[in-house]
């Protein structure tokens, strides 16, 4: 859980220590070349990779991908997505614990085509058959309270809500779902999705929220690196805010400078 | 009868093994490079046990390899 002023500020999730809280998605960009860059600017906590079949060319796309994620040395993160059924997800996972030869797993159950909406009925069943089969399951899940709180129940040790549907870039669509789960729920809470910019990012983590997961944000902007780079920063800077502690906003107005003394005091 | 070669789906694709075939023979059929994993009619089978798996007339098999995500 988050604390105000710790002195070991690094995200921890199922019990493991991350030095970043971005964690970064893989697709959409450019060039594997841009991909690579953006790795390195950004030092991501985690890459999510998925898994398909493979096309013409005798897998070189596959090939050339896996190559690069050794080449970039960052955990995996491998999605569920496009499962659309419970067994479809856990099929999926099984496989991708097998090729990436890691328990992590972002699951994901599409509910709604159109706006990849997580299948909220669903998700607490197939997270609980994850758990059980040995997974460390991050959730994509919407931004509704009880529906996280019953992730949790079932083992979730972080959930992962949207800030707005996938590759949106629109920030927090709700803010105040967002802040009360933050205050509600005593695990890491990850937002995955809907982030466009540095100053979502920075804008939830403020909030206490203790990583953000990324893609199309940095794939799609002109300078994917730079645009990386940005992300890191402004993580960084929402983080230390948050621990900071902010000052309470107020309607009234306090001058910052003294008055007692001020010059030419009523004698114009 | 049982004679008769199965028909059998791989990625969708039709492919016609022998009776008797393994999932190691189907994964050899379909030409797939490694990295990647295997299920059945919706059930992963581990790498291990390819050799072992006998294949059943009209089976659903898919094999899938890494690939960029979000």
């Amino acid at each position: 859980m988050t604390t105000h002023a710790s002195h070991l500020d690094q995200l921890n999730l199922y019990g493991e220590i991350f030095h970043s809280r971005l964690l970064l998605g893989t697709s959409r960009y450019p060039s594997p070349s841009v991909l690579l860059q953006a790795i390195e600017r950004s030092k991501p906590a985690m890459l999510t990779a998925s898994l398909r079949r493979q096309t013409g060319g005798g897998g070189e796309a596959s090939q050339s991908f896996w190559n690069l994620l050794r080449q970039a040395n960052v955990p995996v993160l491998p999605n569920t997505a496009g499962c659309h059924s419970i067994q479809e997800a856990i099929t999926t996972a099984e496989m991708a614990r097998e090729v990436f030869e890691t328990d992590w797993i972002k699951l994901e159950l599409i509910g709604d085509d159109y706006t990849l909406q997580p299948d909220t009925l669903k998700l607490p069943e197939a997270a609980d058959r994850l758990i059980k089969a040995g997974f460390k399951v991050l959730p994509y899940t919407t931004d509704d309270l009880v529906l996280c709180q019953r992730l949790v129940d079932v083992g979730c040790q972080a959930v992962m809500p949207w800030a707005a549907p996938i590759g949106t870039g629109k920030g927090s669509i709700n803010p105040y779902a967002l802040r009360t789960l933050r205050e509600r729920l005593d695990i890491p809470l990850i937002v995955d999705a809907g982030l466009g910019l540095p100053s979502h990012a920075c804008q939830v983590m403020e909030w206490g929220y203790d990583a953000v997961l990324l893609n199309t944000a940095v794939a799609l902007a002109q300078d994917p690196v730079r645009m990386a780079g940005a992300f890191t920063d402004a993580v960084s800077a929402g983080r230390d805010a948050y621990c900071a502690g902010a000052m309470q906003s107020q309607d009234s107005v306090q001058p910052s400078t003294p008055v007692l003394g001020t010059p030419f005091w009523h004698q114009a | 009868m049982s004679d008769c070669p199965l028909q059998i789906l791989i990625n969708q694709m039709p492919y016609t093994l022998p009776q008797g075939a393994s999932l190691a023979d189907a994964v050899a059929v379909a030409g797939v490079q490694p990295p990647f994993a295997a299920a059945v009619n919706l059930q992963f089978v581990p790498r291990v046990q390819y050799d072992q798996y006998t294949l059943a007339n009209h089976d659903k098999i898919e094999l899938i390899s890494p690939i960029t995500g979000g």
